[in-house]
């Protein structure tokens, strides 16, 4: 390790300890419910795009079937918690285990399917999982779940009276996300990812184990997935296929990553800080009729920053700062 | 079940396979000439519906007679998006493959959002044209006009593709290109120019499956979503970039989405196609008519 690199790694230690203290000073500022409530949703997605980087920016595998790994962990821990008063925690804990166990099983014919292939793959099996929940009586079908109110406290993982405590999990939940990608940037795996991305073949000839590389990174990731699924369940205490297994979870996971930066520590979070409260601002002000200028403004945009900046807005920001994350 | 019901879905479901490779098949031409998957096709085959139908609302021109027109007016657009956006794609020298996947779907979810913002979300549909509605009994067995005329267009579109590939000259630059891409400019090929004919080729014959399917498809902003992933289906299965394997690959998903109709419940009537899928791509990554 150079001593740049291992600066530049305690230099962005910091700098994520710092923002999330400020973070969590912030509703000591901001008291308003809608303000609170977006800002809960930047925290998720920024976890999200976070997990979804390692399989697919760090180690170059695009899923745009992540939905599939986030409606496990809803539909596990929702339905662990009104079928048999299985507490969320350990619902959370279970749905992240079955999904990254899935995303392995998944994996091990996957990982042979190549660029566009392997994509197109992911979205028909978040497809076939979506199908399969829509027809599962005992789980709701298409109707979903509606979560009962059990009580206020960290115990249930429910709050009524107030959002605070959902703002302080997602918190939690977008350095635990963030934290795992910063140690494992620097780790044997960190340096096999950016192998397999880069070059399969010549990672394999080096003595890569390419296929266990990408299973780890599908595990971790799923897992990761599957805890925020488990934590939106709960937030919205409501879930049904469609809402939380929907392409159009896949492609928000994704979205802030490909605009902040595939494949870079940074990359998640500045997306999701731009890209979800813009998205939840326009939908709340012009989007509302259904009149579809949310998506005019996400895809002009996801066009421009792709043709633009390939290597996302971290790009940006330093110039060196991206050279060293994306090697 | 009787014999006479199997029957009619398998009929039924060929009819729809045939029109399932003419959407497939312009997916097919571009990834066999540039190795690009456009994740925006659905939505070409939305904007070509939506052409069909303005084109009977305003003027009274029954879809299948403004087909060739859609199909022309397709075939400019589909230039055009190669060589306003698609193009700069394929420079991309960081995280290329990343970047045309991001902008072809960027483009996909703006193309829908300009259609929910001209269009509104509302289903629109064309009851009073010509064929709309109408069957034809061979045997015993209904078989909707619609379909058969989608069909037959099929087939005839399949044919003239065939004949232009083979044929012509412009066909003949088109595979050329499609071996060497490098090696053509040598011999005076431009590329640029060969590879927005083959996105004005592949969204034409896209629009005209479209043209087609409005006469007897509800017509909305997200149509194209559902039929996207059909159609990739459909070229994965036939392999990628093999025009006479698109033409397969539908029949085979056409076939494949009526047996399981007749065994599953409706609702999972898609199931079927999505495990073919799987199960091909396993055994034979390239599909079953790709080539390496």
């Amino acid at each position: 390790m150079d001593k740049t690199f291992t600066a530049r790694r305690r230099r962005d230690l910091i700098i994520a300890a710092v923002l999330a203290g400020l973070a969590a000073l912030a509703p000591l500022v901001i008291k308003d419910v809608y303000v609170q409530n977006i800002l809960i949703l930047t925290l998720m997605y920024a976890a999200l795009s976070q997990s979804w980087n390692i399989l697919s920016g760090y180690c170059g595998q695009i899923s745009l079937g992540h939905a599939l790994y986030f409606g496990i962990g809803a539909y596990t821990t929702e339905l662990l918690f009104t079928k048999f008063g299985v507490l969320p925690w350990f619902g959370m804990l279970a749905g992240g285990v079955i999904a990254a166990i899935i995303a392995m099983g998944l994996g091990y014919p996957f990982f042979r399917l190549r660029g566009h292939y392997f994509v197109i793959a992911t979205i028909v099996i978040a497809e076939i999982g979506l199908l399969l929940f829509q027809n599962w009586e005992w789980a709701g079908a298409a109707m979903g779940i509606t979560v009962p109110v059990r009580g206020d406290s960290w115990l249930k993982f429910q709050f009524m009276r107030s959002k605070l405590p959902y703002f302080y999990f997602a918190l939690v939940l977008c350095s635990l996300a963030w934290f795992v990608t910063w140690w494992l940037e620097d780790s044997k795996w960190g340096f096999w990812w950016r192998a397999v991305k880069d070059n399969p073949e010549a990672a394999e000839s080096l003595g890569v184990v390419v296929f266990n590389s990408k299973m780890g990174a599908a595990a971790v990731s799923a897992f990761l997935v599957a805890i925020g699924g488990a934590f939106y369940a709960q937030f919205l205490a409501y879930i049904d296929p469609e809402s939380v297994m929907g392409f159009q979870f896949s492609l928000l996971m994704a979205l802030p990553a490909v605009l902040g930066g595939i494949g870079t520590l940074w990359g998640p979070v500045l997306g999701a800080v731009i890209l979800i409260p813009m998205t939840e601002l326009t939908r709340s002000y012009i989007g509302g009729s259904g009149r579809g200028v949310d998506l005019i403004v996400y895809g002009a945009l996801i066009v421009a920053i792709s043709l633009a900046l390939p290597q996302g807005l971290v790009s940006l920001l330093s110039r060196t700062k991206t050279k060293g994350a994306t090697r | 079940m009787t014999a006479q019901a199997i029957i009619q879905s398998l009929a039924s479901g060929l009819l729809m396979g045939l029109l399932y490779g003419l959407i497939a098949v312009g997916l097919a031409l571009i990834f066999g000439l540039m190795d690009v998957t456009n994740f925006a096709h659905g939505e070409f085959l939305m904007i070509a519906m939506y052409l069909s139908f303005f084109l009977f609302a305003f003027f009274a021109i029954d879809p299948l007679l403004s087909a060739p027109l859609v199909a022309a007016a397709m075939f400019v657009f589909g230039a055009v998006v190669y060589l306003l956006v698609v193009r700069f794609a394929m420079r991309a020298k960081a995280n290329a493959g990343m970047v045309q996947i991001f902008t072809t779907f960027g483009l996909a979810i703006l193309m829908r959002g300009l259609a929910q913002f001209f269009f509104t979300p509302d289903y629109r549909s064309i009851p009073q044209s010509w064929v709309g509605g109408k069957t034809v009994s061979v045997a015993g067995i209904f078989l909707p006009e619609p379909q058969l005329i989608g069909a037959a267009v099929s087939i005839a579109a399949f044919g003239g593709l065939y004949f232009f590939i083979h044929r012509t000259d412009f066909g003949r630059a088109l595979e050329a290109t499609r071996e060497d891409p490098g090696a053509v400019a040598l011999v005076g090929i431009d590329k640029n120019r060969v590879f927005a004919f083959g996105w004005g080729l592949g969204a034409a014959l896209v629009g005209l499956a479209g043209a087609i399917m409005a006469v007897f498809f509800y017509i909305y902003p997200d149509v194209g979503a559902s039929f996207a992933l059909i159609a990739y289906v459909t070229v994965a299965l036939g392999g990628f970039g093999s025009v006479f394997g698109a033409l397969a690959g539908g029949i085979i998903v056409g076939l494949v989405e009526a047996t399981t109709a007749l065994l599953l419940p409706p609702s999972l009537k898609s199931v079927g196609i999505y495990a073919v899928y799987l199960l091909v791509v396993f055994i034979r990554p390239r599909g079953l008519f790709g080539s390496m």
